[in-house]
């Protein structure tokens, strides 16, 4: 809380994702906290500092490298958990592959639906029981009728329609071995509030969140970015535009938007003012089919 | 002046309300229209339910599709009980939980209800208040929403009739005497055509009262959390251990109702030692005071063995150390009650062994006729008597909702299978 004793919608949810983090600490035996270097994470980190500190974190980061990640981002991810002393593991596709655990049609597709597998064997390495991570609920329909604590079974799967009820703030972290939790503590957030938050605590995010310029080609309704895994098809023209990234993902689907925001406060302008929806402008992957994240849920996705 | 009077009130302050009704009383409409009035549907989510719309052989935009769910919902017709809606205005941001009104209501609404401010209980004015409308009204008190919306919904179809609206809310007002609600505030509305929501309209002149969307905002909810007593379940100990903070040891949690000052007395429950603040820490810095619902570190002066689920309390102002006491149970799972069976309950921050010693009745939340039962199956409600292994430190619901309310688990599934408010009123 501010020292002009406001307590505001944002304190509000700060509070809550704390209590959240606490109850995983104390209720896990071997908890983790998902790191990808996105906003989203970013603002789980300070979280677990206010939540933890002056302890240190009772759970490694880790971060589920699909290897197709901006190089901004996987910079900005070793820096943030060095700044924090903080322990990171990084779980790779590329093993999964070179185990066979994740075959790919080609080397330029879209490696975001396998990151389950990937953090299933992960998780099962590692004895994890449960895993946070910095989903909203306001991203997607199917996040949006999913707990804060989310139950996993023995196969990772989510099961929208047997899932426990979650009442007040009195939360069920209960797991037999080879289950476990996801953990949402940033659940009630808005795209928005956390933009405000970022500004609020004063943030450091990758520099691709703010305008610059990039080589883009305008394919379906998006923008792909030009990078090793895409490239002009026949017909297509690259083109040098000025754009950010509202998420970051697996560069091979994430979709830039135009904008001019510079900095933060550009960004919390045009995130306020902005008539589509996070997923819907920058993921390839969500707009497959209506269910899409709910299908890939099913499966152990986050 | 203490710093809940210090609050501003200009604040974008959360406001979490549920909204109470069957599909037929509008409550998707409703939802559409608050979302859609509001300009937080976005212009992608707006198409694909115009496509939607279309697919259907309907005309315009049917704005109830815009909280239409999952795939596994459509292919079975069903909906999973609760989802979550976000939106926001300069005032104030909002958190709508919103639940499906079929046969799975009562367990659905309760989980709503839990962490409600509010509820907007929906009438269809054609249809005044019916066997349904009691029953949310019942639930909503029985969860103990600080705030109640009659919407009167449907007014187009009813010609916006003064009487219609005047009559329903004298029922609803007479019915709602018998019940633990307070705060209610009625009106006149037509989700479809959109008066009253966030728009007047110009059909509703005789009404003098404000629109939906300005209670909403500006509907007075700092009083909602109890401030007069501390209440602190300990969650989690910190001891750093290094070599500035060796001695360091702070018991962190959340304060669930009431407020802290350094240098208060306190006490610690349930083993009863006392002691005094040294420190309010916060990553910012240390404070001299906090209130509910800050989570924060405390540090007392002296050195007691505190653990997780301990309950810091100011000395003086201590609740209730129970091992047998009556609670409202809400049995939200599939397999029913077994009476010889220990469950686990989870209060606060503390898990003990527990048994339902007694079903005293269950309540028929259509008619509040109380029954004699020998087990609970899901969506039943019914007054029991409690026994727990190790005591718990708890409040009556009514006067404390954080430290009245718990959780049943079946320790064999880990499922949580009932929701409880304890209670020691006499009433049986």
């Amino acid at each position: 809380m501010s020292s002009n004793h406001r307590f505001t919608h944002l304190d509000a949810l700060e509070s809550e994702a704390i209590h959240i983090m606490r109850e995983v600490a104390a209720e896990c035996a071997n908890p983790v906290l998902l790191f990808s270097g996105g906003k989203d994470s970013i603002v789980m980190l300070r979280l677990a500092e206010k939540a933890f500190r002056p302890g240190r974190f009772p759970f490694p980061l880790m971060h589920i490298d699909t290897e197709h990640n901006f190089p901004e981002v996987i910079a900005f991810r070793d820096h943030r958990a060095e700044e924090l002393g903080e322990r990171l593991i990084v779980a790779s596709m590329e093993d999964s592959i070179k185990k066979g655990r994740v075959v790919l049609r080609s080397e330029n597709q879209s490696r975001n639906a396998f990151q389950s597998v990937t953090l299933l064997d992960a998780i099962a390495e590692h004895g994890f029981d449960a895993c946070m991570g910095g989903a909203r609920r306001d991203e997607e329909k199917a996040r949006a009728k999913e707990r804060i604590f989310s139950f996993r079974d023995e196969f990772g799967q989510w099961d929208p329609k047997n899932q426990r009820p979650e009442l007040w703030d009195v939360y069920n972290a209960r797991t037999h071995p080879g289950e476990n939790i996801r953990v949402f503590p940033i659940s009630n957030w808005t795209e928005l509030d956390v933009w405000e938050y970022i500004s609020r605590e004063n943030l450091e995010v990758p520099e691709i969140y703010f305008a610059h310029s990039r080589e883009v080609i305008r394919r379906d309704s998006g923008l792909l970015p030009v990078s090793h895994l895409v490239q002009p098809q026949a017909g297509e023209q690259a083109e040098k535009i000025t754009v950010r990234f509202r998420t970051v993902g697996d560069m091979s689907c994430t979709c830039p938007v135009e904008s001019d925001a510079a900095n933060i406060d550009d960004i919390i302008a045009e995130t306020a003012m902005t008539r589509i929806t996070e997923r819907g402008a920058t993921r390839m992957d969500d707009q497959t089919s209506d269910a899409s994240m709910e299908l890939r849920k099913k499966e152990g996705y986050f | 002046m203490s710093l809940i009077e210090k609050i501003s009130l200009d604040q974008t302050e959360l406001l979490r309300f549920i909204t109470a009704g069957s599909v037929d009383d509008g409550k998707s409409t409703l939802i559409g229209r608050l979302l859609h009035d509001s300009k937080s549907i976005f212009e992608d989510q707006l198409s694909s339910i115009t496509k939607t719309t279309q697919k259907r052989g309907m005309q315009g935009v049917d704005l109830s599709l815009l909280t239409d769910g999952l795939q596994a919902e459509r292919e079975q017709g069903i909906t999973i009980d609760v989802a979550y809606r976000y939106f926001a205005t300069p005032k104030r941001k909002f958190i709508i939980a919103d639940t499906p009104g079929h046969e799975q209501y009562t367990r659905n609404m309760v989980t709503g209800a839990s962490t409600a401010n509010l509820a907007i209980i929906l009438i269809d004015a054609r249809k005044g208040v019916l066997t349904q409308s009691r029953r949310h009204s019942y639930l909503a008190s029985l969860v103990g929403i600080p705030h109640i919306i009659v919407a009167v919904n449907k007014m187009d179809l009813v010609d916006y009739s003064q009487k219609v609206f005047d009559d329903i809310c004298k029922d609803f007002a007479a019915f709602a005497d018998g019940l633990n609600l307070h705060n209610i505030e009625y009106i006149p509305m037509s989700a479809l055509v959109g008066d009253m929501v966030v728009e007047r309209g110009d059909q509703l002149d005789w009404y003098q009262g404000t629109t939906l969307i300005d209670l909403l905002e500006n509907i007075e909810i700092k009083h909602d959390v109890n401030h007069d007593n501390f209440r602190y379940p300990v969650q989690w100990v910190c001891r750093p251990q290094t070599k500035e903070l060796h001695d360091f040891r702070g018991y962190m949690g959340r304060i669930e109702s009431g407020s802290i000052r350094v240098g208060d007395d306190v006490t610690l429950l349930p083993l009863g030692l006392t002691s005094r603040i040294k420190e309010i820490v916060m990553y910012e810095g240390s404070v001299e005071e906090a209130i509910a619902p800050q989570s924060v570190t405390l540090t007392i002066e002296d050195h007691l063995d505190i653990s997780r689920g301990d309950l810091l309390v100011k000395t003086g102002d201590a609740p209730q150390v129970a091992q047998a006491f009556n609670a409202m149970l809400c049995w939200l799972a599939e397999q029913p009650l077994d009476p010889s069976r220990k469950y686990l309950i989870k209060h606060t921050t503390r898990v003990v062994k527990a048994i339902v010693s007694q079903i005293n009745y269950r309540v028929d939340v259509n008619t509040m006729n109380h029954e004699r039962v020998d087990t609970l199956k899901m969506n039943d409600i019914a007054h029991v008597a409690v026994k727990v292994q190790q005591p718990l430190v708890c409040d009556d619901y009514a006067q404390n909702r954080a430290t009245g309310c718990f959780i049943m688990i079946d320790e064999s599934s880990n499922n949580t299978v009932a929701a409880g408010m304890i209670s020691f009123s006499e009433e049986v």
